[in-house]
């Protein structure tokens, strides 16, 4: 599922790296814990989260995610933004809740990383 | 590694309580991993093991240091923090064990995943612990396929 396909669906406005909206996007996972990110993430992941400080791109860039999507209308601090657009991270922000945004993608055909891994 | 004579160590230093750098120690060491030609799935763990570490001193030590080591054969991640130390370490090498504070939670942190995960991807892992002094984890990636555990 091609990143401009998700914002559209979750009906996302771009943070940072608008450049970077052609790219594919295999799986996802959510969690607003970064330790759990951390312990499930795989490189590629598109990762959903409501948290919104600097931590969560420096875990995305840790465990290689391709874009994170910001739930419940959060959005990033100006550090993190600054790491993202370093690091060629695009972020994107809803206003859907995580359980929605999930879902929409979900039933899009987007899996979550455990099903990826099958 | 293009040299298999190739050594490098540099020493990093943590500054207890600072949420604002938090991290950053741990993406510079998976740009010198990136930089000098290592695995890269061995450079994804060794950032997630060093980033747990990390976050763990930031949170609970008052300073602490890392230092990375790296020989033609084994990449040496060496945290030591001046904190106060871990009263049961069997206790927090459970998964979900965790005695963080809700700042920490708050910062995404605080799962009680952070030692097992840093022990999960690790191919050695050491703890050692003095209450009121401080805790030592020395975290060993094999660089050799046939000395991985």
């Amino acid at each position: 599922m091609i990143l401009k396909d998700i914002k559209e669906l979750l009906n996302a406005e771009i943070i940072c790296g608008e450049e970077h909206l052609d790219i594919n996007i295999e799986f996802a996972g959510g969690s607003d814990m970064m330790s759990d990110v951390l312990a499930f993430g795989q490189p590629g992941i598109l990762l959903l989260t409501g948290l919104s400080n600097s931590q969560s791109v420096r875990t995305a860039d840790i465990i290689e995610a391709k874009a994170i999507i910001y739930v419940r209308g959060k959005k990033p601090d100006d550090v993190g933004i600054k790491l993202a657009e370093e690091k060629n991270i695009p972020l994107l922000s809803t206003k859907y809740m995580m359980y929605t945004s999930c879902g929409i993608l979900y039933f899009e055909g987007l899996p979550g990383v455990q099903k990826s891994q099958e | 590694m293009a040299n298999s004579d190739f050594e490098l160590s540099e020493r990093f230093e943590i500054s207890g309580g600072d949420f604002s750098k938090a991290g950053s120690i741990s993406t510079k060491i998976k740009e010198i991993l990136q930089e000098i030609g290592i695995d890269s799935s061995i450079i994804r763990r060794a950032a997630i093991a060093s980033y747990e570490a990390e976050m763990n001193a930031v949170m609970y030590a008052d300073r602490g240091t890392i230092i990375l080591n790296i020989t033609p054969k084994k990449l040496h991640l060496k945290l030591e923090d001046k904190g106060p130390g871990i009263d049961d370490i069997e206790m927090a090498m459970q998964e979900g064990f965790s005695t963080a504070t809700d700042k920490m939670r708050e910062m995404g942190f605080g799962a009680g995943m952070g030692l097992p995960n840093i022990k999960r991807n690790a191919d050695r892992f050491a703890i050692t612990s003095t209450l009121g002094k401080g805790t030592t984890l020395d975290i060993i990636f094999c660089l050799n396929q046939t000395e991985k555990k």
